[in-house]
């Protein structure tokens, strides 16, 4: 059910005319949803500019909130979405705080309103709360996409341990992605460096199932065609039991309880060698 | 058509690869090797891949054959300087390039050559025991 013209523009007079009585109910309502964790006066900042911006919808005709006129009532609720969302509110206290505007309303219309009216109204209200919720989940999935993207960046450093020696010690869960990023680093690295021993430190892993091993022994691979060696070191007690439970198989690729032991067997090999 | 040009240095042909690897191209390089290594007696031969952006299974096939071949003809093989993208995608392939030796650069190549014409000439396990000799003589 959309708004009329006709509607609209009485909608609007209202919220004008009963500028303050709306304010203050609206405030108080949000108020009370939100238990306090938001001071009265911002509340208060907050739904005086949101009643603003519906008023200039509605007295703009606007029928829905897709309209021409209701452009900066849109720009607002995003804007009251996001800080919400930032601010560790939840998806339903942000509806709500929009939601409110109902109530209040109901408050202040007169015995000559029609049901008609209100229903219409209400409407155009309830189209804006399920704005503000779209907005708000669209903040949290860009905030979650961010965070992801910074540990992807920040947990992967290639540390070189000695000459010819480089290590990467893993923190965290591998997945695909992460995977990929770790296998192309330390490739790049290799290369870079000209170092022929890399050591693959998983103490920081907090799990070994089958696809972070397929993981492992692909980077493995990739490095020996490359003409590099990979030692794994790190096993933790419980990791090697997992890794034998399950099956996986490192075969020749030499493995370390810990990184002194790899860095000691790759030296050992350097000077048998090249001495 | 295109040659891939066979270098000697010292006891070393060195074969840089600059252009795609065409069936033809990788044929001709393995008759010209074969032929030179006869020529000139060099005991290694190291293949520098570096330039190379794709290595699909024909060309990692006659670089195998190359290895054989070199071997038969008392020569080792190493394939130098692949890129982290080649290895990867012929890791996500599948294709581990059996029978092939690398090395990250062809300094590390050189080197490795050198090591195993040590060993070849000491024989790897008398050495082996030769060391555990001497290093029981030091602690002892």
């Amino acid at each position: 059910m959309t708004l009329s013209a006709d509607e609209a523009a009485r909608f609007a007079a209202l919220l004008e005319e009963h500028e303050d009585t709306l304010v203050a109910a609206w405030t108080d309502r949000v108020a009370t949803s939100l238990r306090g964790r938001l001071s009265q006066a911002e509340l208060r900042r907050q739904t005086s500019e949101l009643r603003r911006g519906f008023q200039q919808a509605l007295s703009g005709a606007a029928q829905d909130l897709s309209a021409e006129s209701a452009a900066e009532l849109r720009a607002q609720l995003s804007e009251l979405s996001t800080n919400r969302a930032r601010q560790g509110f939840s998806a339903t206290e942000t509806a709500v705080s929009v939601i409110a505007l109902k109530d209040a309303v109901l408050g202040i219309l007169g015995d000559g309103a029609s049901l008609r009216d209100y229903v219409a109204f209400s409407s155009f209200v309830d189209e804006a709360a399920l704005f503000t919720f779209d907005s708000y989940v669209r903040v949290r999935e860009e905030l979650i996409a961010d965070q992801a993207e910074q540990l992807l960046e920040l947990s992967t450093p290639v540390v070189k341990l000695w000459e010819g020696v480089v290590a990467v010690p893993l923190v965290g869960t591998l997945d695909s992605a992460r995977a990929q990023v770790v296998m192309e680093r330390l490739l790049q690295t290799l290369v870079d460096t000209g170092s022929p021993y890399a050591i693959i430190d998983i103490t920081g892993v907090p799990a070994v199932d089958t696809q972070v091993a397929q993981h492992i022994l692909k980077t493995v691979v990739a490095a020996r065609l490359m003409g590099a060696d990979c030692i794994i070191s790190g096993i933790r007690p419980q990791i090697a039991q997992t890794i034998v439970a399950l099956g996986i198989e490192f075969g020749d690729i030499a493995t370390k309880a810990s990184l002194a032991d790899a860095l000691r067997y790759v030296l050992a090999r350097t000077n048998k060698k090249v001495r | 058509m295109e040659r891939v040009p066979i270098l000697k240095i010292g006891d070393i042909l060195l074969v840089s690869i600059q252009i795609d690897m065409e069936d033809q191209v990788a044929l001709r390089l393995q008759e010209d090797l074969a032929d030179r290594i006869v020529a000139t007696g060099c005991h290694g031969v190291i293949i520098d891949i570096s330039a190379l952006d794709i290595v699909d299974s024909f060309v990692g096939r006659t670089l195998a054959t190359i290895a054989s071949i070199s071997k038969v003809l008392d020569a080792d093989t190493v394939v130098v300087g692949m890129r982290p993208a080649v290895a990867i995608t012929l890791v996500e392939l599948g294709l581990s390039l059996p029978g092939i030796r690398t090395a990250l650069n062809v300094e590390l190549g050189m080197a490795l050559l050198e090591r195993e014409r040590g060993d070849d000439s000491d024989g790897d396990e008398k050495e082996d025991e030769d060391d555990t000799g001497t290093s029981a003589v030091i602690t002892s």
